[in-house]
């Protein structure tokens, strides 16, 4: 039989030696999936212009077609820069920024809330990429806006989910539903109005979009998102307008 | 040590089929053979997870203390699965977003928890690695075949490539759209077992 003494000094022993394995395999590991992480979200910004990427060249193209990053703040102004690889202003990176807390600590009012928005230059043409972050029904979803140069008109998007139900809420990360934003608008003269998804929607009204039939959760989800999220970048794209 | 013993692996693939015959690991294989592709991740990953937590397990057994074997068994099982998510998230990235909350749940495979208890706890630890390898190839069979009929009448491709010609579309083919719902993946499961049993005389209940 085994004593109550080694029982604990068995567990004991079997916990230690386990956590350090896994403390090892986190530590060696972590380096490639901080890329893998990073790879995604430059496809997510690369697709928002509608730029194809393969995890293979996502970061190429990132650094020739997003030539400016920056970070701003709820007043407009601008923390930090990185034009073509280079910072100009403000040390932090832009891209390296967590939109998630960047949220949370606008809402809470923080005066150090930043968030990213990227110039895009492609063909000649410039675009504004901005993320925005969300709820869905079952977790967050989120996506990338991309604004032509009147910072008005959307000239693409595209949104993500982690769980949304497949055929229903999870159609918004499908091109159908992503095709309807382009050529929206998020200003009428001047005041923001966002865009809202909802059903029915008057395919000329440029501030209105259709709904998921069947995901009613995820597309109302969709609406307080981007007015949530635009609603930050607004000063600044007011500062940029004058 | 023992030699190689062969039928610890041919076993498991189709008299003794974990999924078929022991009816273990029924869930996963509903969850993750609407494609191809995760269904074979997750067969290699159920794999490396029994193979390793059987050899680990088996040289351990005579050191465990009885009391407290199925908490030592699932901090095994456990450790091992944590390795293969991270392994995965660091080199099939995408895959591993897919299977997402799948390869945590190895940890509930019922195939790892009964091959752990009836095999790895009585057996030399070669032929409880042996078994393991078995009993997860015989894993991988069902899903795979699972995953082919599903993703080619489901979603008309294998692997990702398109293998239904566009001309067949164009005629009026459809996808099968009940070929990626878990209950097709049920009853695909039963029509195996049918056959397999029908094969197989010895295998039926009395």
């Amino acid at each position: 039989m085994f004593s109550n003494r080694y029982i604990f000094i068995y567990a004991t022993v079997l916990v230690i030696v386990s956590a350090a394995i896994l403390t090892l395999a986190s530590v060696g590991l972590k380096p490639y999936q901080d890329k893998n992480i990073r790879v995604e979200k430059m496809q997510q910004l690369l697709g928002a212009v509608g730029i194809q990427s393969t995890p293979k060249d996502a970061e190429e193209l990132f650094q020739k077609y997003f030539v400016e990053q920056h970070a701003v703040n709820a007043k407009g102004e601008v923390v930090a820069s990185i034009v073509n690889g280079k910072q100009t202003t403000g040390s932090i990176s832009p891209f390296g920024l967590d939109t998630k807390k960047q949220l949370v600590l606008y809402k809470a009012n923080d005066a150090s809330a930043s968030l990213p928005l990227y110039i895009c230059v492609k063909d000649g043409k410039k675009s504004y990429v901005v993320p925005v972050m969300g709820n869905g029904l079952w977790g967050p979803i989120w996506g990338n806006l991309a604004f032509s140069e009147d910072l008005n008109t959307i000239v693409g998007v595209n949104f993500d989910h982690k769980g949304e139900t497949p055929g229903l809420g999870a159609e918004i990360a499908l091109p159908d539903f992503q095709n309807q934003f382009k050529g929206k608008q998020i200003f009428d003269n001047d005041n923001f109005t966002s865009i809202k998804v909802m059903k029915r929607a008057d395919k000329n009204n440029p501030h209105q979009v259709d709904a998921v039939s069947g995901g009613t959760i995820t597309s109302n989800g969709v609406s307080e998102m981007l007015k949530n999220c635009l609603q930050f970048y607004i000063p600044y794209f007011n500062s940029l307008k004058k | 040590m023992a030699g190689f013993n062969f039928k610890l692996i041919k076993n498991p693939l189709s008299k003794e089929n974990p999924i078929t015959v022991q009816v273990l690991g029924i869930c996963s294989s509903l969850a993750v053979t609407a494609k191809l592709q995760p269904a074979v991740v997750m067969a290699i990953s159920v794999t490396v997870v029994v193979a390793f937590s059987n050899l680990i397990i088996s040289y351990l057994r005579n050191t465990i203390p009885p009391r407290i074997r199925i908490i030592v068994q699932l901090v095994i099982v456990s450790l091992l699965v944590i390795l293969v998510d991270q392994v995965l998230k660091a080199f099939v990235y995408d895959v591993s977003k897919q299977l997402s909350v799948f390869v945590g749940l190895i940890i509930t495979n019922c195939i790892v928890m009964g091959r752990l208890e009836a095999f790895a706890m009585s057996n030399k630890p070669f032929d409880s690695f042996l078994d393991g390898i078995g009993n997860g190839l015989g894993y991988a069979v069902i899903l795979i075949t699972l995953g082919v009929i599903r993703e080619l009448f489901g979603s008309g491709s294998l692997w990702g490539y398109q293998i239904i010609p566009d001309s067949f579309y164009e005629m009026g083919y459809q996808n099968n759209s009940l070929m990626i719902m878990p209950p097709m993946a049920l009853i695909l499961v039963g029509i195996i077992i049918w056959v397999h049993r029908a094969r197989n005389k010895d295998l039926c209940e009395k």
